[in-house]
């Protein structure tokens, strides 16, 4: 059974075209009083590639997510994404440019007085331009392709927590971002809802193709993304022969002390010398 | 500087959580809390720009405002109604006592009307509708902030100063007017009540006495008071349920800051208001 797509429009397609990063930190700084969570921070994500970023709890994690999409700003440093500088843009603007953003939170942030329907056109709603029958075929579209369709009229305290993610996981996706932030999708959940999260992560990636920065506490999740892929037509994650590369580009991230001591694709994060690393993915 | 927990108090700081309360407690000091209150006023005086300048500012979320609307003074309806019928029945209990020594009993309209409509009217609806909505403002508000639900709005695109404070401002300034409007007519015929179950009064006396008596001046007071009263409401609550921090225990101090601090509010601004007003309105 071939997998099911979301449609292409024409913001989506621009990614592949545009050879500017996704996301750029340059030297960013941030602290709350006297405890300084981020000192220098400076890595680059490009367009298409999927990055995941590890750390101890209290690293900065999901702080670098927050920055990303403007929610918080910087003490200092610059951060570039989709090719504007965040750092020097006014609320107003980056309600647009967030617009091109889907962000997914850690405990998914489903807005519990409004149904699944409700949720996933939460940004459709109110759109001049699109009516509701166009509303009703984008939401279905897209729970179809998180294989929720049955969960339109539901409220999220009637999911379970794997649910949630996954309707979280549709409502970033309805418009087709550009970029996707994945805020520990699989936290606090049981190991094979995870699989099922990271399942559909990859499909995303695979299917879309879409830039994407991941938090995570799991190791085996970013491993198993990286050496997996989607296959459309068994429709499910299957293992990469051993040696060969995906087609989406993947790497990883660790932070610590609030900098970044590693930054490269699974190969040399498996050679590592870096003796804290070794020791963290061990 | 540390100090055992029985001897120290928080200077409106945020309370230590249930497990921190054999930990030792830091003492704020008056600086600190000096500071920090002027900042509270600060961002609340910014927040109430900000909600003002979103009033003319597009998208204008009308759907909002009319279910806000609608669960702040249809809600509200029967609680003011209550209130001020007893208020009015009391009114004219109380002043027939002190009339009937001067052998001014029949004054008793007057009196109900023009403390109903100047004071007890809006006062009563304001406090009414600040300890209902007030509290579930700054708790819905707040939990949205724990749940990181207002940070996935602002992911989302919409600003939630447009699409949550606003309307809600907008609505209980709207409702609280028309809610005195109502209080105030409830209160008389609570009023009429006493005078012809009681008092033994003549009803279209005590009707005819009430509505003689109230000249512009007193309207006028009667009706600018909920409009400042509304905002008063939606703003504290909105204010509080936006700043909540520190998960459940936050929200649930929160919505007690935001019920006490709008009633005082209220009482205070009554009355610098009708000092001011009986000033520029040249009353006798």
């Amino acid at each position: 059974m071939a997998a099911p797509t979301l449609p292409l429009d024409s913001s989506s397609i621009s990614i592949n075209n545009a050879s500017t990063p996704a996301i750029v930190f340059d030297n960013v700084a941030l602290g709350f009083g006297d405890n300084e969570v981020l000192r220098g921070v400076s890595f680059s994500l490009p367009r298409g590639e999927t990055k995941a970023l590890f750390g101890v709890a209290g690293s900065g994690k999901s702080l670098i997510l927050k920055l990303a999409i403007g929610l918080i700003r910087p003490d200092s440093g610059r951060i570039v994404v989709l090719g504007q500088n965040i750092t020097e843009m006014s609320e107003e603007e980056l309600f647009d440019l967030r617009g091109k953003i889907g962000m997914v939170f850690q405990e998914s942030a489903l807005f519990d007085s409004l149904t699944v329907r409700e949720n996933v056109a939460y940004r459709l709603m109110g759109v001049h331009g699109i009516y509701n029958d166009e509303i009703d075929q984008k939401v279905r579209e897209v729970l179809r392709f998180v294989e929720l369709e049955r969960t339109l009229e539901l409220y999220p305290s009637e999911l379970s927590g794997g649910m949630r993610r996954r309707v979280a996981i549709a409502r970033a996706l309805i418009t087709h971002p550009e970029l996707l932030l994945y805020d520990s999708p699989t936290g606090g959940l049981d190991p094979v809802t995870s699989n099922t999260i990271i399942e559909l992560i990859v499909k995303q990636r695979d299917v879309n193709q879409t830039s994407a920065l991941m938090v995570t506490h799991r190791l085996q999740d970013a491993f198993t993304m990286a050496t997996h892929h989607f296959d459309r037509r068994s429709n499910r994650m299957v293992a990469m022969p051993r040696g060969q590369q995906c087609e989406v580009p993947m790497s990883f991230l660790v932070l610590r002390d609030g900098k970044v001591i590693f930054d490269g694709d699974l190969h040399a994060l498996a050679n590592t010398q870096n003796e804290y690393i070794k020791e963290y993915i061990s | 500087m540390k100090c055992p927990a029985f001897l120290c108090y928080s200077f409106g700081k945020a309370w230590p959580t249930a497990a921190g309360f054999s930990e030792r407690m830091e003492l704020t000091s008056p600086t600190d809390f000096a500071k920090e209150q002027v900042q509270t006023v600060q961002s609340y005086a910014l927040f109430c720009a900000q909600t003002l300048a979103n009033l003319f500012r597009k998208p204008f979320y009308l759907a909002d405002m009319v279910l806000q609307a609608d669960l702040i003074g249809v809600g509200s309806l029967p609680i003011v109604a209550l209130t001020g019928f007893f208020t009015g029945a009391v009114l004219a209990l109380q002043a027939a006592n002190t009339l009937e020594r001067f052998g001014s009993i029949t004054l008793v309209g007057q009196l109900v009307s023009i403390s109903m409509v100047r004071e007890l009217g809006p006062v009563l609806t304001g406090l009414m509708v600040a300890g209902r909505n007030s509290s579930g403002m700054a708790s819905e508000l707040g939990s949205m902030i724990v749940t990181e639900q207002i940070d996935a709005m602002r992911a989302l695109g919409t600003d939630p100063m447009k699409k949550l404070v606003t309307p809600r401002v907008a609505a209980t300034v709207f409702m609280l007017f028309f809610l005195t409007i109502l209080s105030d007519l409830v209160g008389l015929v609570g009023g009429l009540f006493i005078a012809k179950v009681l008092l033994r009064l003549d009803a279209r006396q005590y009707w005819y006495n009430a509505w003689q008596t109230l000249v512009f001046q007193d309207v006028f007071m009667g009706l600018l008071k909920p409009v400042l009263f509304g905002f008063i409401i939606a703003s504290i609550g909105c204010f509080y349920g936006m700043n909540a921090r520190g998960g459940t225990q936050g929200v649930g101090r929160a919505t007690t800051q935001a019920v006490v601090a709008a009633s005082v509010l209220i009482l205070a601004v009554d009355l610098f208001l009708t000092r001011l007003l009986m000033a520029t309105l040249s009353f006798h």
